[in-house]
């Protein structure tokens, strides 16, 4: 690194939960600038808690954070944000490029005024589809697009604001499995270029395999952290989950994360396997 | 409310024959003073349904609209009890519930089961409110179907202000409206107050079904407020035309049952709700077509 840059996000003995219940704790990491961090684990581990903390709609329970250098607010415009996905109604009229305009400008109140700003802000809106090639079809009713298509335009959104930070909510939820490399490919490549920090909440390993930095696995209320190699591994989980967990890598890389219930946990039933990653190939 | 104009089409069978004649007809119809308040009173609250629609549509908050015309028939009935004028009452009722509603948040299921216990007590307190008024059915009725042909010059000037005030409503939430109602989630990480733009979105619904009401009434608000804004969300790609489209539906449905209700002597909500309704009936069939078309070649 030529230049030091300080820790986007800088978490230390941090907690995380709702009402004042803890989901997870004991959380000490760093995502640093430029950095892509994937953030796994299963269904209600508190993966999308630890985002609405870096947004500011969650306080912490415990533990210190800071993000972009100082302590979470709502409203950053460094901060883009893609939420999980949620279905638009397929007649809604309402087009792709209304929808990234509105993360530029869709807090203020009234409507666009068409002067010379609204030529500007039309120029960071053209530049965002762009970046995610979504200018083919962003004239088109978001309601009516692809699942693929609608979520390089909610990407489009997030990145209109020319954010430091960028928190993604299960984008590959709802893509097939070619799609989710290709939306991993299109998030890393926009991260170079624009040298931005991710944070990539899924639920698989193997679309991002290739290019995550480090994971921050989230299990059993506890957190590891580290490259993958180093986390997504049958000691680092069976630790999290408190119980034995195998990792299996087949020929092309690709890792599954496989839990051995026991006995004591299906009296009638003999040892079996279960797929704790949703991973398929 | 005035009730001559009613008496005389209602008395008379139809008014006028059709004479080929349009222009003669219409300078006729334009001559009495009670057609001309008609006329524009049906032009503000049909501008005023078609913008409002849009975000009613977009926003899935089509039964809320529904109940709070409702909640207003107890506002109204009860101002007539007490003899103020109904569009007071309407008012007072659709302000308050409208915020209460708007309020209640994003629970989608929870509200639904919410307003309808409100609007069924609602209903309840507008007969109550109606036997009290020593049961003037003409009052619950026209409450209930409209009574545009009854709007008085000072019931038009108050229909203006009010639509002049949910359209500069409309105005003021605009982008932090459309931002809640497609995106919440980023609009909440992005500051936007979306609870307060959410309550004052409703109580600019609950303006905008007070002065409905005195068009279409309590029970076909749906055929105003809903029916234009979505055939105009059939046709239209973005939000600016969709509001255009859906203001010429709901004014060419209002204009057009008027002129209709000229020549026969039956309801002018009837007339009003059918066109808008056959507005519907057509884009969905023209939609349903042209998507076989574009399947067929495929299929063969």
């Amino acid at each position: 690194m030529t230049t030091v840059h300080a820790p986007v996000v800088e978490a230390r003995g941090l907690a995380g939960g709702y009402a004042g219940r803890a989901v997870w704790s004991g959380a000490d990491f760093t995502v640093d600038h430029g950095e892509f961090v994937a953030v796994l684990g299963p269904n209600g581990a508190g993966k999308s808690t630890l985002l609405k903390m870096l947004l500011g709609l969650l306080p912490p329970l415990a533990g210190e954070l800071s993000v972009l250098g100082s302590s979470p607010r709502r409203g950053s415009p460094h901060i883009g944000y893609l939420p999980q996905a949620r279905n638009l109604d397929a007649a809604v009229a309402f087009r792709g490029v209304d929808l990234v305009g509105l993360g530029l400008d869709g807090h203020r109140w009234g409507f666009r005024v068409p002067t010379r700003p609204r030529r500007d802000l039309l120029d960071s809106v053209t530049e965002a589809l762009d970046a995610v090639g979504a200018s083919g079809y962003a004239g088109r009713k978001v309601g009516e697009m692809s699942g693929g298509e609608r979520q390089r335009i909610m990407l489009a959104q997030a990145l209109v604001s020319k954010p430091r930070l960028l928190l993604l909510d299960e984008p590959f939820a709802n893509l097939d499995v070619r799609h989710q490399s290709v939306m991993a490919a299109v998030v890393a490549e926009i991260a170079v270029e624009q040298s931005l920090s991710v944070v990539l909440v899924a639920h698989d390993i193997n679309p991002l395999r290739r290019v995550v930095d480090r994971v921050c696995y989230l299990a059993g209320g506890g957190v590891a952290i580290g490259t993958p190699d180093e986390v997504v591994t049958g000691p680092v989980l069976s630790r999290l989950y408190g119980g034995p967990v195998e990792v299996l890598t087949d020929s092309r890389g690709r890792r599954f994360v496989v839990g051995l219930e026991e006995e004591t946990a299906h009296p009638h039933g003999a040892t079996r396997a279960r797929i704790l990653e949703g991973a398929v190939g | 409310m005035n009730f001559a104009a009613r008496h005389l089409l209602a008395s008379a069978g139809p008014v006028s024959s059709f004479s080929w004649n349009l222009l003669a007809d219409l300078r006729q119809m334009l001559g009495y003073a009670f057609m001309r308040n008609a006329f524009e009173a049906g032009a503000v609250v049909a501008v005023v349904a078609g913008v409002v629609g849009y975000f009613v549509v977009l926003r899935r908050t089509a039964f809320a609209a529904h109940a709070l015309s409702h909640i207003g028939f107890a506002g109204a009935a009860g101002a007539v009890a007490v003899g103020v004028i109904p569009l007071w009452g309407l008012l007072a009722f659709c302000l308050t519930s409208g915020a209460v509603i708007g309020g209640l948040g994003q629970r989608l299921r929870e509200r639904d089961t919410v307003i309808g216990i409100v609007l069924a007590f609602a209903l309840g307190l507008g007969a109550l409110f109606i036997s009290l008024y020593n049961g003037n059915s003409n009052e619950a009725i026209s409450i209930l179907f409209g009574e545009i042909l009854g709007v008085s010059s000072g019931d038009l000037l108050l229909t203006l202000v009010i639509g002049l005030i949910t359209l500069a409503m409309v105005a003021t939430l605009y982008r932090p409206l459309l931002f809640t109602s497609v995106d919440e989630d980023v609009a909440e990480a992005r500051r936007v107050p979306v609870r307060m733009v959410s309550v004052l979105f409703m109580m600019t619904v609950a303006l905008a079904v007070a002065i409905s009401v005195q068009v279409v009434g309590v029970l076909l608000i749906f055929g105003l407020m809903v029916t234009p804004a979505a055939v105009a969300e059939r046709v239209s790609r973005s939000p600016g035309q969709a509001m255009l489209v859906g203001v010429v539906v709901a004014l060419g449905s209002t204009w057009l049952g008027l002129a209709i209700s000229w020549y026969f002597a039956y309801p002018v909500s009837f007339f009003i709700i059918t066109i808008s309704f056959v507005a519907y009936v057509v884009v969905r069939v023209a939609s349903w077509a042209k998507e076989r078309a574009v399947r067929a070649p495929a299929v063969a």
